[in-house]
């Protein structure tokens, strides 16, 4: 009994390990030189997918009675840019397409966490023994949203936005000047230089934040859920029909993995909708002069 | 590597959630889609409704215009006529009095020379009869001459 539980926990954690181990390319010296394959390889996916349905609707959009899907695309177009519209009032084209792109493309990844967890990486295993190499070497996660790369770099593109926004909506200087005049304001000279080092300090502190929050937030979600997703297949693992502890768990598995699936429905579309409103914030703030 | 025991359970699970969303999530999706489709068809035919009045209204004022304007014309033309027949009928009635005035014109004279010549005649019988006198020297009767002298007159 001992040695069987033993060997089911070595296989768990096998299990686990291999699920939360990225398909990488080592492109340099260094665990930093390393790509992680399969979540390009997905975030294109997505990416294409999310230009391929807007753009091909986009060219045969009508301006009499919309087709199903466009009407759809609208729905999401006009909700985005009711948003962009009440919350940003600076001066930018941008603004609403970049969010719609967000929102879109963070939603599309975010739903690969919906498949069954084992469905592609055991396609992938099964092609890679046929393609005679060691599956236990096929690596595989699909939700590019659960690799903290995805998430850092939207974030950091966001972050960059952000500046870029601020400076061309208050010009170099006046851009510059709120480093160290704001969020603190005096009357007087004296109390404005008292004021610089915390104004500078609290404003680099607060700019920092902003990319690590925003991209922590959404991984964290999408990490946790795979891992959930990887606990609850974890039940049935190894099993066979014959014995009777199978069953019970089998219908705890279906039912919990239905349940989470369910709910997670929520959570993608919630995730996505926060990082796209908490970008549309951190860019309203950054046109906005204090 | 097979498909093992817990694929399986995850693919009847991520089914059983297709299907709700299928069942409870769809309906609401499709029935939203379909609200604003019904939208803008109601409002892509109000306006072409509208339109429609609007070329019919246009239609049908161009049309009170032309008939306005046929009426006028009518009207006008039959003032002319009126105004013609008018003329006509006055030049007519000139023509008429004018001839009335020149008959009892005609007339009047008539009666003066009439007179004249009545005037003259007994001038000239009175004339002849001073003349004869004179040239019989002697005082004739005039009242046994009359008959005479009259028929003299008449002579002249």
């Amino acid at each position: 009994m001992a040695t069987e539980e033993a060997a089911g926990s070595v296989n768990m954690t096998e299990y686990i390990q291999h699920h939360l181990h990225h398909l990488q390319l080592s492109v340099g010296d260094g665990a930093f030189m390393t790509i992680n394959l399969d979540t390009l390889f997905f975030t294109v996916l997505a990416a294409l997918t999310f230009l391929v349905l807007f753009v091909r609707v986009a060219r045969r959009s009508t301006a009499g009675v919309p087709g199903k899907l466009q009407c759809a695309i609208e729905m999401v177009v006009l909700f985005v840019d009711g948003l962009v519209k009440e919350t940003f009032h600076g001066k930018s084209r941008m603004i609403a397409p970049l969010l719609i792109t967000i929102f879109c493309l963070v939603f599309l990844m975010n739903f690969l966490d919906l498949l069954p967890i084992d469905l592609l990486p055991w396609a992938w295993a099964s092609g890679h023994s046929l393609a005679g190499h060691d599956p236990a070497h096929a690596y595989l996660r699909i939700v590019p949203t659960a690799d903290l790369n995805t998430t850092l770099g939207m974030a950091l593109a966001v972050f960059l936005l952000i500046q870029y926004v601020g400076i061309k909506n208050k010009g170099v200087g006046k851009f510059f000047g709120e480093f160290l005049t704001a969020p603190f304001h005096a009357e007087g000279i004296v109390g404005k230089v008292l004021l610089v080092l915390p104004n500078l300090l609290l404003r680099l502190i607060e700019e920092c934040v902003r990319p690590v929050s925003l991209s922590l937030r959404l991984f964290g979600n999408m990490y946790a859920g795979e891992l959930i997703f990887i606990l609850i297949a974890v039940m049935t693992l190894g099993s066979s029909l014959g014995t009777f502890s199978t069953w019970p768990l089998g219908l705890a598995q279906f039912l919990a993995d239905f349940g989470w699936t369910a709910f997670h429905i929520l959570i993608i579309t919630l995730q996505a909708f926060i990082f796209m409103v908490l970008s549309l914030v951190y860019l309203s703030m950054a046109a906005e002069s204090h | 590597m097979i498909p093992n025991l817990t694929l399986v359970i995850q693919g009847l699970a991520f089914f059983a959630v297709v299907l709700m969303v299928m069942k409870l999530g769809w309906p609401h999706i499709i029935a939203a889609i379909e609200d604003r489709q019904n939208k803008i068809a109601e409002g892509l035919s109000q306006a072409e409704k509208a339109r429609k009045e609007l070329a019919d209204a246009d239609a049908r004022v161009a049309d009170e215009i032309r008939k306005a304007r046929a009426e006028a014309m009518q009207i006008i033309d039959k003032a002319h006529q009126q105004a013609a027949q008018i003329v006509d009928k006055a030049r007519q009635d000139a023509i008429v009095e004018a001839t009335k005035q020149k008959a009892i014109a005609a007339a009047d004279i008539e009666a003066q020379a009439h007179k004249a010549r009545e005037e003259l005649r007994g001038k000239v019988a009175a004339l002849a009869v001073a003349g004869a006198e004179k040239i019989l020297k002697r005082e004739i009767d005039a009242n046994a001459h009359k008959s005479l002298i009259d028929q003299l007159v008449t002579e002249i």
